[in-house]
């Protein structure tokens, strides 16, 4: 089973940060989203980040909530997740970014346990803090997951400490207020936010919301460890006619996202 | 004061679920309300608030010919005569004011009816406040009357279109903008839920209704009534009536829900009567959800009821036993709506009707001249519509 440090490992020897590239299991379809899994790994993206559709998705924005919606429509599963990770894991490592609802409603431990045993690296949990983890922390030690808690733009210092402490494999820099979606230009509030966070942890720190482009992918890689894509990729297919020209879009992005972090 | 513990659960329930970006935003938070409520000036001021401008104390009625119809006496906290026709002008204005104590210049809400989204611009209006209320397209929709209002009072009305378009939406669509502005934006949440302090901060300000209740009700019988019952939606209502009753052991509290349909068919919002233990926006509590965890829509004839979620002091109650929750149905409440309104000229809020319905059922166990005490949580001026179609008044039974 690989993990992020062995991603972070390789870019590191490469001295460059790490793609890492988001997009919901079951979208746009179950057997597509196993397809642009595959294309993004093909094209340089070094960590993938599977989202778990869920039907309240606060921290997301209207790209990744369509494609939740649709995955949903599309009669998507959580246990389908387990399908995906299998078939795509052993390139790259394979994290699950979930809202705690559906796993706690799965059983924290047997969701740890079968994804695990799918080849998964680790869950990113964007409204559990650690303060409420208590039961993913035992699971994801028993079963040697990443567990990639979220630091904040408005994390206090104590804060920030014991978040980076409960984290395995590397700690998501939010780098702006706001929910998920490409954004023109990125946040002034990153450089700073991953400073702050490198005075309390030696981990990769993973830079995400609001990259679109190599130009800012280059631009992030400049200070962050690993450079985080989720609502531009999923736009390639929000924006296609059909499925396949979304993956040829998504082709052509990772490919500049990919050529954005070796600059 | 039952208290969550230090992290905000009371038991299993509760807790913060929320990004990490509005932690620190949730502990202000915590920190100003303990503080303003250790504050004279503030709970002074708020006093003063309450009684000029929202007409409190509401006044507990008897309700003579509808005890003499049902067997028991009938008593009626009556939150309808309050300021915009409900108990929700008791928790924004205490949210407001704490908003202004934070130095915080714009409120946003989430509103299902409209209910809380008026009595927010109100709160807004009041204390010159910048306000946006997030409100489900369909709401808008058949709220269109409470739309006016809320823009009358010079509120910003963003009509949400996603997921279900309805109340819960509304809040993920205000939990959002919370994040981006929680700089200067106070989030006025409408009921016991949400992520810790909201819970225990909109009890705080509710939990007059049954101070002022319990109080009423010694002086004027010199006991205790035998029950308290409410109607529980998200339940801001009906833990501003428990909180003092809680430790009068001899005080049955009874929570009514929406029972949609009837229970049976699975369109309700029953939560607690048919939900699961999950998180939804910011605690664990009972939730309508599926096999997965995705959240199941609820259905009600009341807006106002019409949510997959309750307030996390609402399940402990309920798993530990102090409180009773049972499900009321549309054609239940309705009966009791008409009921009241002919046996007492009131007509109450189609919420506040599950609550009297409930309490009218229990009524028939009880032994005769039990005191019943129904907080009659709302107006019914917003129901009309909901009223004439239900009713058919607009054709041959009203002509």
């Amino acid at each position: 089973m690989l993990h992020a440090a062995d991603a972070f490992a390789k870019t590191r020897a490469e001295e460059r940060a790490a793609l890492v590239g988001y997009l919901p299991a079951g979208y746009p379809t179950l057997a597509d989203s196993i397809k642009a899994v595959e294309i993004m790994i093909d094209h340089g993206a070094d960590i993938i980040e599977l989202g778990l559709p869920y039907s309240d998705p606060v921290m997301d924005g209207p790209a990744i909530q369509k494609a939740a919606d649709q995955a949903l429509a599309g009669g998507f599963r959580t246990r389908q997740v387990f399908e995906v990770t299998e078939a795509v894991a052993g390139r790259v490592p394979i994290l699950v970014m979930t809202y705690w609802n559906l796993v706690e409603r799965y059983g924290v431990e047997r969701f740890a346990r079968d994804f695990a045993a799918a080849g998964g690296a680790g869950l990113i949990t964007p409204d559990l803090i650690p303060d409420e983890a208590g039961e993913w922390i035992a699971a994801s030690d028993a079963h040697g997951l990443d567990r990639v808690f979220l630091v904040a733009p408005s994390s206090t210092e104590e804060r920030i400490a014991s978040t980076v402490a409960a984290c395995r494999g590397f700690v998501y820099a939010q780098s702006v207020m706001g929910v998920t979606g490409a954004r023109a230009a990125t946040s002034a509030a990153a450089p700073l936010l991953v400073e702050r966070t490198r005075k309390h942890t030696d981990l990769p720190i993973g830079v995400g919301l609001g990259v679109r482009s190599g130009d800012q992918a280059a631009e992030i890689g400049a200070y962050g460890d690993a450079v985080i894509v989720g609502s531009a990729i999923v736009n390639c297919y929000l924006e296609s006619d059909d499925i396949p020209a979304g993956h040829q879009k998504l082709a052509e992005l990772t490919a500049d996202l990919a050529e954005g972090v070796r600059r | 004061m039952p208290n969550p513990d230090a992290s905000g659960h009371w038991g299993e329930f509760g807790g913060r679920f929320v990004p990490e970006a509005l932690i620190a935003a949730l502990d202000e938070l915590e920190a100003a309300h303990t503080a303003a409520l250790a504050d004279p000036a503030f709970t002074a001021e708020l006093d003063k608030l309450g009684r000029e401008y929202g007409n409190l104390p509401s006044p507990l009625y008897f309700a003579e010919r509808l005890s003499e119809e049902t067997g028991v006496e009938v008593w009626l906290k009556r939150e309808d005569l309050n300021h915009t026709g409900a108990h929700k002008i008791r928790n924004v204005l205490g949210q407001a004011l704490l908003t202004k104590r934070m130095g915080k210049t714009r409120i946003i809400a989430e509103t299902g009816a409209g209910q809380h989204g008026v009595a927010s611009a109100t709160a807004a209006a009041y204390f010159g406040l910048e306000c946006t209320v997030y409100m489900g397209e369909e709401d808008t929709r058949r709220q269109a009357l409470n739309v006016a209002r809320m823009r009358l009072l010079g509120a910003e009305v963003v009509p949400v279109t996603t997921g279900s378009r309805t109340l819960k939406d509304a809040m993920n669509e205000a939990l959002r903008e919370w994040v981006a502005s929680v700089d200067h934006t106070h989030y006025l949440i409408g009921s016991v839920g949400g992520p810790a302090p909201f819970p225990q901060l909109v009890r705080d300000y509710c939990r007059g209704i049954g101070d002022e209740a319990r109080a009423q009700f010694l002086e004027r019988t010199g006991s205790l009534p035998d029950v308290v019952a409410a109607c529980v939606g998200g339940g801001s209502n009906a833990m501003g009536i428990f909180t003092a009753f809680l430790d009068d052991a001899d005080v049955k509290l009874y929570g009514f829900e929406a029972g949609g349909d009837g229970y049976d068919t699975g369109r309700h919002a029953a939560t607690i009567t048919a939900g699961q233990i999950g998180v939804l926006h910011g605690a664990r509590t009972f939730v309508l959800q599926d096999e997965d965890g995705q959240t199941i829509e609820s259905h009600s004839i009341s807006a106002g009821l019409d949510y997959p979620g309750v307030g996390p002091e609402h399940a402990h109650l309920a798993a530990t036993g102090r409180a009773a929750y049972e499900p009321v149905d549309d054609a239940e409440a309705m009966a009791a709506l008409e009921k009241l309104a002919r046996t007492e000229g009131i007509i109450c809020a189609i919420e506040s009707a599950h609550g009297l319905a409930g309490a009218l059922r229990l009524a028939k166990g009880l032994k005769p001249g039990a005191r019943v005490l129904v907080n009659l949580s709302g107006r019914g001026d917003k129901d009309m519509g909901n009223v004439v179609e239900y009713f058919g008044f607009a054709n041959e039974k009203g002509a």
